[in-house]
């Protein structure tokens, strides 16, 4: 069946280029969609959904609206924030010091969030990790990807951080120091990259499309 | 109030008061070793408590705590200056030189 | 019985030994984001259990299960454990609604993690 690729009815488009559809014979079924696959745990989320629904604690709506909600988190809103900071420096200032009012400037509401920016510059490289569970600021960024939640990410950028970074394609400088912060208990982390070089002439939403969401958790840098 | 402050020198805990079953934020690695208080991140309902249902309550000071990745990785390949920085509970530390 | 309380829970794994970091990433599926809903509205709205909470009842999984089962099943996983022990439901309601809701899959149900490697 080389060639022949499963068609699914999804509402949302497969666009992301090392994504591949899915294939009962591969050994990763679960990183496919589980749409069509009805699993026991997803049988359990679907019978929970209904007690509490049953016994009046939510609605469909209230769980529609969460979902909606949380698909409107989405990496472009923490670009949109880089952007701004690369633009206005008071705005950068502003970023550091009070970050969920800096980024309400910029439209977007990070709940209960407590969050920390931490800033790259040409002398510190900054990367985020949670070792015991899946911490990731979320209220900007959405759901972790599933790298940031594996076993070798949470095990291994602690330890080896410039070994994991060349993994993602990142040569940081022998005499910069990189940082790594471990997400154990309330605070969140966002990485604020450098703005690279030859942008001088971007607009902010310009420079917003080039900042990719691994650049905010700082496994990559951002380029021109 | 928090006991630390920016810059104070601060050791972790290696042993834990038994209360099992448990569940603690301060990661194996960084047990019994020693960092730099990088600032006060506030006071925050204990989780060790909030994960058994109970309030949780009083707040405890909480840390971001930074380490020298060549104290913690004794082999680590990288930088002299590397750090890791960790969100440690005031419960789980005493000062450097203070501890039993 | 003594106990070793400076030990390393399975979930605790910072320096260990791991493998090449699979970057392969999926598009959450509707039954993942609803369970994403669902502790949200637990935790923030209706307060009846922590993120705190959820992270024992992952942490408490066996450490096959822990590997085995995906990032969602383990949340489902602990959250239904705490609305269980808060008494929202009870097991008999639980055990009869599952029961009812395999009743529309006719086609029966695959075991979950135990399907899919370790993420």
């Amino acid at each position: 069946m080389s060639g022949d690729h499963h068609h699914h009815h999804h509402d949302h488009d497969h666009d992301h280029d090392h994504l591949h559809p899915y294939d009962p014979e591969h050994h990763h079924p679960h990183r496919a969609d589980q749409d069509d696959t009805m699993t026991y745990y997803r049988l359990m989320e679907e019978a929970v959904r209904e007690l509490m629904i049953e016994k009046g604690l939510v609605t469909p709506d209230d769980i529609r609206a969460e979902v909606e909600a949380m698909d409107a988190r989405v990496p472009a809103n923490g670009a949109k924030v880089v952007a701004r900071a690369w633009t206005d420096p008071e705005f950068k200032t502003r970023l550091i010091e009070t970050p969920k009012e800096a980024i309400a400037e910029v439209g977007h509401d990070i709940g209960p969030m407590r969050l920390v920016v931490l800033e790259n510059t040409p002398e510190v490289h900054n990367v985020v990790v949670c070792t015991l569970c899946s911490c990731y600021p979320r209220w900007i960024l959405g759901i972790p990807p599933d790298w940031y939640k594996s076993r070798s990410y949470r095990s291994r950028v602690v330890r080896e951080p410039r070994t994991v970074l060349r993994e993602f394609g990142t040569e940081i400088a022998d005499n910069r120091e990189v940082r790594v912060h471990d997400s154990t208990a309330d605070m969140r982390y966002f990485v604020l990259p450098m703005r690279p070089a030859g942008t001088e002439g971007m607009s902010e939403a310009e420079l917003a499309a080039l900042v990719h969401r691994d650049a905010m958790i700082g496994v990559t840098e951002v380029s021109a | 109030m928090a006991r630390f402050a920016a810059g104070d020198r601060v050791r972790v805990h290696k042993q834990f008061p038994p209360t099992p079953p448990s569940h603690i934020r301060t990661p194996y690695y960084i047990r019994g070793l020693s960092g730099t208080v990088e600032r006060v991140c506030g006071a925050f309902r204990n989780p060790e408590e909030l994960a058994f249902g109970r309030p949780g309550t009083p707040e405890v000071p909480l840390y971001r705590v930074r380490f020298r990745q060549k104290d913690v990785w004794p082999d680590y390949e990288g930088n002299e200056a590397d750090k890791i920085e960790i969100e440690i509970f005031e419960f789980w530390l005493d000062a450097e030189g203070d501890e039993a | 019985m003594e106990r070793d309380f400076t030990a390393r829970g399975h979930h605790d794994m910072g320096g260990l030994d791991a493998g090449e970091i699979d970057r392969a990433e999926h598009d959450y599926a509707l039954w993942e984001k609803r369970v994403d809903a669902l502790m949200m509205l637990c935790t923030n709205r209706l307060k009846l259990m922590t993120v705190d909470q959820l992270r024992k009842g992952i942490e408490a999984l066996p450490p096959e299960a822990y590997d085995n089962m995906t990032y969602y099943e383990r949340w489902i996983s602990s959250v239904t454990n705490t609305l269980l022990e808060r008494g929202v439901f009870t097991a008999d309601e639980l055990g009869a609604k599952m029961e009812e809701v395999k009743a529309r899959y006719p086609d029966g149900v695959m075991p979950g993690g135990a399907a899919g490697g370790g993420c």
